[in-house]
């Protein structure tokens, strides 16, 4: 099913979202990767605060390519997920409420996502010319140093994504290839 | 003896690090808009279709086709009958990098130490596989290579008597393993023989083959499309959402081994399969 969300969501949203549907988000996301998780992890285990209010967000896997002059943003595609998998189930439980990236997630990521009502989108692997065009600005808000891997607050419009685990633990990489499977 | 001056590498890596990330390859545009017509998913054949106006995008506008624009991995086959004058090869490669990704609005993906990690700011220093052959030409391949689909590849130190068997299972056993984190659809380089490092080199040479141009080899070729069409029978589909088309092609290569191994390496690569080629 076809759907257009505003972020930041409650759970109310999140639990009307379907594993398989096909959405259009719109609104303020936030980028973190491999470094920036580090951090925030960091951050929580020596009772510090984190750079931005995760409660009702969404944590969009991606470092992206420089932006040429008068553009938002370079290339904006998503990076794998499974490397945030040690860090994601601490987020989650603090009220984040959905990642985009793209690829499988641990069990404990799973029932981290079912726990709080969240949901894992995908956003299409290698396409991140495509996907900047979704992207209306940029602003750096964290961790500058880290370069590609500091934390972006992004505005996005009809940002295409399709959810892969839902609020109830669907998962669609497991459903929709045993659909297709001949061998 | 021909003369070639490292400004002249220089230029040409650096023009080729920033074509690479931005046109892929005829063969590539080739399979990619082939697939859309024949893959069975609706969810898929949009995945295909977004890819494609990715492609599109990505040259007609100068934005590179994924932000992961890679760890810059070079061939150099350097003819003996060349000299190469005006500094150090390796340096000359590496200033061709440094040039193309901070010009080419590329992003700096590598780390100075795999430990300690701090960025080199400048994506160098490159992977450089140095190869001399017959002639008075330097052919130069600039591959970058994303590491979603890098960090999903294997190397299989497999027994004589596991024989094709065991090498068609290695490589299916990779596919599936990597699943939808790898980008699919996948092209799937193939190294077999060699030693331990060299089955590595070899499948990702086999990655810079084009992939509608089979091994000359009888029984690697039907090996290659045995594989292509049992990979395609997983389900894994475009972006591993479920389909037909989980990859674009298998391409071996083969070398001569030891008595006692059977090397297999599988180095896989997303649908961005990038590679430049020029003759100097």
């Amino acid at each position: 099913m076809e759907r257009r969300i505003v972020v930041p969501y409650d759970e109310k949203v999140a639990e009307e979202l379907q594993s398989g549907d096909y959405v259009y988000i719109t609104g303020t996301i936030y980028t973190a990767r491999d470094a920036a998780h580090k951090r925030m992890y960091e951050a929580l285990e020596q009772g510090r605060e984190l750079p931005f209010d995760i409660r009702n967000n969404v944590i969009y896997y991606m470092g992206p390519s420089p932006a040429r002059e008068g553009r938002p943003i370079g290339s904006a595609g998503p990076t794998t997920a499974s490397r945030m998998d040690k860090y994601t189930p601490t987020l989650l439980d603090l009220g984040l409420k959905g990642m985009i990236g793209k690829g499988k997630r641990t069990e404990d990521v799973k029932e981290a996502i079912i726990r709080n009502k969240a949901v894992y989108f995908a956003a299409v692997g290698g396409a991140g010319a495509l996907l900047s065009k979704s992207i209306l600005s940029s602003e750096v808000i964290a961790y500058e140093d880290l370069g590609t891997e500091a934390i972006r607050r992004l505005q996005v419009k009809d940002f295409p994504v399709i959810v892969v685990i839902d609020s109830r633990g669907n998962n669609l990489y497991e459903t929709a290839i045993e659909a297709y499977k001949e061998i | 003896m021909r003369t070639i001056n490292i400004e002249d590498i220089t230029r040409n890596i650096k023009e080729m690090c920033i074509e690479a990330n931005h046109v892929l390859t005829k063969d590539m545009n080739q399979v990619l808009a082939q697939a859309r017509n024949t893959e069975k998913s609706s969810l898929g054949r949009q995945i295909l279709c977004q890819l494609e106006s990715n492609l599109k995008i990505a040259s007609e506008e100068r934005i590179p086709i994924c932000q992961d624009t890679g760890m810059a991995v070079i061939f150099m086959e350097i003819g003996q009958e060349v000299h190469i004058e005006g500094g150090l090869l390796t340096d000359a490669v590496n200033e061709g990098v440094r040039q193309g990704y901070g010009e080419g609005y590329l992003r700096k993906s590598v780390v100075s130490d795999p430990v300690i990690r701090e960025n080199t700011k400048d994506n160098t220093p490159a992977v450089i596989h140095y190869d001399i052959v017959a002639g008075d030409q330097v052919k130069i391949t600039v591959a970058p290579k994303g590491f979603g689909s890098e960090n999903m590849s294997r190397v299989f130190m497999l027994k004589p008597a596991d024989g094709i068997e065991g090498i068609k299972n290695a490589v299916l056993t990779a596919v599936k393993d990597a699943g939808p984190n790898a980008c699919p659809p996948m092209v799937v380089g193939v190294g077999i023989g060699g030693t331990f490092e060299k089955c590595a080199i070899l499948a990702k040479k086999a990655l810079t083959r084009p992939v509608d141009e089979g091994s000359e080899i009888p029984y690697v070729r039907e090996m290659e499309e045995e594989l292509l069409n049992r990979i395609n029978k997983s389900g894994i589909g475009p972006g591993g959402l479920g389909g037909s088309t989980t990859a674009l092609a298998v391409n071996i290569n083969t070398y001569p081994t030891h008595i006692a191994g059977l090397p297999v390496a599988v180095n896989i690569c997303c649908h961005v399969n990038r590679h430049c080629v020029r003759i100097l």
